[in-house]
């Protein structure tokens, strides 16, 4: 009890004296409940003395931030915080530099508490210089449960298994697999492909390393194979659709599955449904863990109440308050492995399992499909080829040749 | 006194003059800088040589996009102008009610190409638009399904293209049409000449510039096209109705390839000045007769 009130006395008697740490933070959580996660920061924030500059930037998932953060950066006036992810955290370091915040990251050991894969994306040739938010599991399979338990089907484990669930939903009218034909969203069902056929070490191969033999590959042309087999079971509206509205055909009974990352779930849970009653939570057919972490990096600014702002931040954001108040809302889990997990759902608690299981043996992966594996070129063109073959006849052959074609051209 | 009367509308038109240099012609001087860099994120000024013009002409999306390019305005201007032409012709025969009838066909162009490109998605969807219905009164055999089938996809960028512009192309001609000297038109009357030949020999011909001005017009709404696409089909089914403007965005915002996105911006503008170029030609040349 002494040391608070004397922690809390030092606090209020250095207030005045410290420079108020500032931050304007660049970010697109406009959405209902990831605008309620931003402000938990906000609040936390402000708590301790900080003043915040909120610049949510709308749209694109994210492109129309990025054009913003481009602008502010080449007039000279880059954003105190922004949230950046993957590969581009180290692209944008190479362009401009970012703030070194290994300080604060050392202070509190962020090196223990983080998966060793994930903290490497928080790095900068060696140097902390992003913090991680959150950990979405890509490779989720959703089912409801009343259209399983009816057909007596069990969340398959192999692609052979959920082949053979698809054709038997089919006969029976049902819809196998709710999609949306967008081009993010046929590069999640490829990407749980790859590492379902192919295991997490063909996956870095050919998705991470890029590795040309890999991407040749006779596994490379059975997963297209696989997903010609998909096309078969996606109904005829799928054009374009939104993932929610994929989502709501799961929990209305028009679909029996849809592939998709956790995010999914908040749909779920926003109508009410509960998981292992009225819908079912699985990990993609195969082993392996594919992570899409949200993360903020800070740039380099001068003005020393811009630096507090940044490390206040930064702290803030991997607290362990934090991290389970945002993730709670969002439908993630946390980054930090230290965190109770009492108050999250099953699914939640399952992702956090596999993720520790994951960072143990290898197969903790990072998503291509959603920017944590490659910079943006050369994930752009491995999509182009994955969506031109899943909306077309393409061959297999043809689509490895263009695939490896792609990359090639994109380096 | 006499100098600032010769000079003052040299100062009044300087800022919006200058204002022109810099922000369109500096800044196609840039792009055009920026397309021979090997610049990503963010830009480069080291030129590099043709890099970014042999990774664009080797991408199959760009194809698909320049192949796009031309079935999509080749039809799209065809159509507009041989529907708008037809409209104006069938409006320009004294009917009643016509002012009505004329603002019924405009409309669509007083509507954003998002809210068409937006309707037409639903119209077309298979599960929900005009197969739906028309399978809904019993014939379940109908298919109507172009919006969901690669080949077919980018005729229903053309369609909705079609309907919004065709009623724009309409006005022009019925101005045309109006603007032609009655005083021909009866002569051939009385001479017992029929009124399709009344069109097709004296008429039309003397429409020559409005048929260049639609054309101008549609060709760069065509170029341009960009709104509709992101609307109606965001490029798919894959990036079977992708535009260059469509894969321009794409390599420039959500891909961080800026060189990218500069050479392709300079070949839509080499596009675009090999129609303009011989039509400005045409216009600004003095005229033989005066």
């Amino acid at each position: 009890m002494k040391s608070v009130l004397a922690a809390s006395t030092a606090v209020m008697l250095a207030g005045p004296v410290m420079a108020e740490p500032t931050a304007e933070v660049l970010h697109w959580w406009t959405s209902g409940g990831e605008a309620k996660s931003v402000a938990v920061l906000q609040e936390q924030f402000a708590a301790e003395g900080g003043t915040w500059t909120d610049m949510p930037v709308a749209g694109g998932g994210g492109d129309a931030a990025m054009t913003a953060l481009r602008a502010r950066v080449l007039s000279g006036n880059a954003p105190t915080a922004v949230q950046l992810k993957g590969p581009a955290i180290q692209e944008w370091y190479e362009e401009t530099g970012l703030a070194d915040i290994g300080s604060v990251a050392e202070a509190n050991n962020w090196a223990e508490v983080l998966p060793a894969q994930i903290a490497e994306h928080m790095k900068c040739e060696g140097t902390w210089c992003a913090a991680p938010v959150n950990v979405h599991r890509v490779n989720w399979i959703w089912g409801n449960k009343q259209i399983l338990d009816e057909h007596g089907i069990a969340m398959p484990t192999t692609w052979e298994e959920f082949n053979a669930a698809a054709e038997k939903l089919q006969a029976a009218g049902v819809t196998p697999l709710a999609h949306g034909g967008q081009n993010w969203q046929d590069a999640t069902i490829f990407e749980t492909v790859v590492l379902g056929l192919g295991g997490p070490e063909f996956y870095q191969q050919a998705l991470v390393d890029l590795d040309p033999e890999a991407l040749t590959s006779d596994t490379m042309k059975q997963v297209f194979d696989q997903m010609r087999t998909i096309r078969g079971y996606v109904d005829d509206n799928f054009s374009g659709r939104d993932w929610n509205l994929a989502t709501a055909m799961v929990m209305n009974g028009e679909a029996a599955f849809q592939i998709m990352g956790d995010w999914a779930k908040g749909e779920f849970l926003a109508a009410g449904k509960e998981p292992g009653v009225d819908f079912v939570c699985a990990q993609t057919p195969g082993e392996g863990f594919l992570y899409n972490v949200d993360s903020f990096a800070f740039f380099e600014l001068d003005g020393e109440e811009k630096q507090q702002g940044q490390e206040l931040l930064a702290k803030l954001i991997m607290g362990p308050e934090f991290q389970k108040t945002f993730n709670l809302n969002k439908g993630s889990i946390p980054a930090r492995t230290d965190v109770a997990l009492d108050d999250f759902d099953d699914c939640a608690k399952k992702s956090s399992e596999a993720m520790n299981a994951g960072a143990e043996d290898g197969s903790l992966l990072p998503s291509y499909a959603h920017g944590m594996a490659l910079r943006g070129a050369p994930a752009g063109a491995i999509t182009d080829v994955v969506t031109a073959h899943f909306n077309s006849d393409m061959s297999s052959e043809d689509a490895v040749q263009q695939l490896a074609d792609a990359v090639a051209n994109a380096m | 006194m006499e100098w600032l009367e010769r000079n003052v509308p040299k100062f009044v038109l300087a800022p919006s003059f200058v204002a022109i240099l810099v922000f369109v012609y500096g800044f196609i001087a840039w792009t055009a800088w920026i397309s021979f860099t090997k610049s990503r994120l963010m830009p480069r000024y080291e030129l590099d040589g043709i890099g970014q013009y042999e990774r664009l002409f080797a991408a199959p999306r760009w194809d698909v996009a320049m192949n796009n390019l031309f079935i999509f305005g080749g039809l799209f201007i065809v159509i507009s102008m041989v529907i708008g032409l037809m409209l104006a012709i069938f409006l320009d025969q004294k009917i009643r009610a016509e002012g009505v009838l004329r603002t019924v066909y405009l409309y669509p162009m007083a509507l954003s190409l998002i809210v068409t490109g937006t309707a037409w998605k639903w119209i077309l969807n298979p599960g929900l638009g005009i197969q739906a219905a028309v399978r809904s009164w019993g014939f379940e055999n109908f298919t109507f399904d172009w919006l969901i089938r690669p080949e077919m996809a980018i005729y229903t960028i053309v369609l909705a293209a079609v309907w919004q512009a065709s009623g724009f192309v309409m006005a022009l001609f019925l101005a045309g049409l109006r603007s032609v000297d009655t005083e021909i038109i009866r002569a051939a009357q009385v001479d017992g000449i029929p009124t399709h030949r009344i069109y097709s020999a004296i008429i039309i011909p003397t429409m020559a510039p409005i048929f260049l001005s639609a054309f101008i017009v549609l060709a760069h709404l065509a170029i341009k096209a960009f709104d509709l696409v992101i609307a109606l089909t965001n490029g798919g089914p894959g990036y079977a109705t992708d535009l260059p403007a469509t894969y321009m965005y794409a390599m420039a915002f959500s891909r961080g390839d800026l060189g990218q996105a500069a050479s392709s911006a300079m070949i839509m503008m080499g596009v675009i000045f090999a129609i303009v170029v011989p039509y400005l030609y045409s216009e600004l040349r003095p005229r033989r007769d005066q």
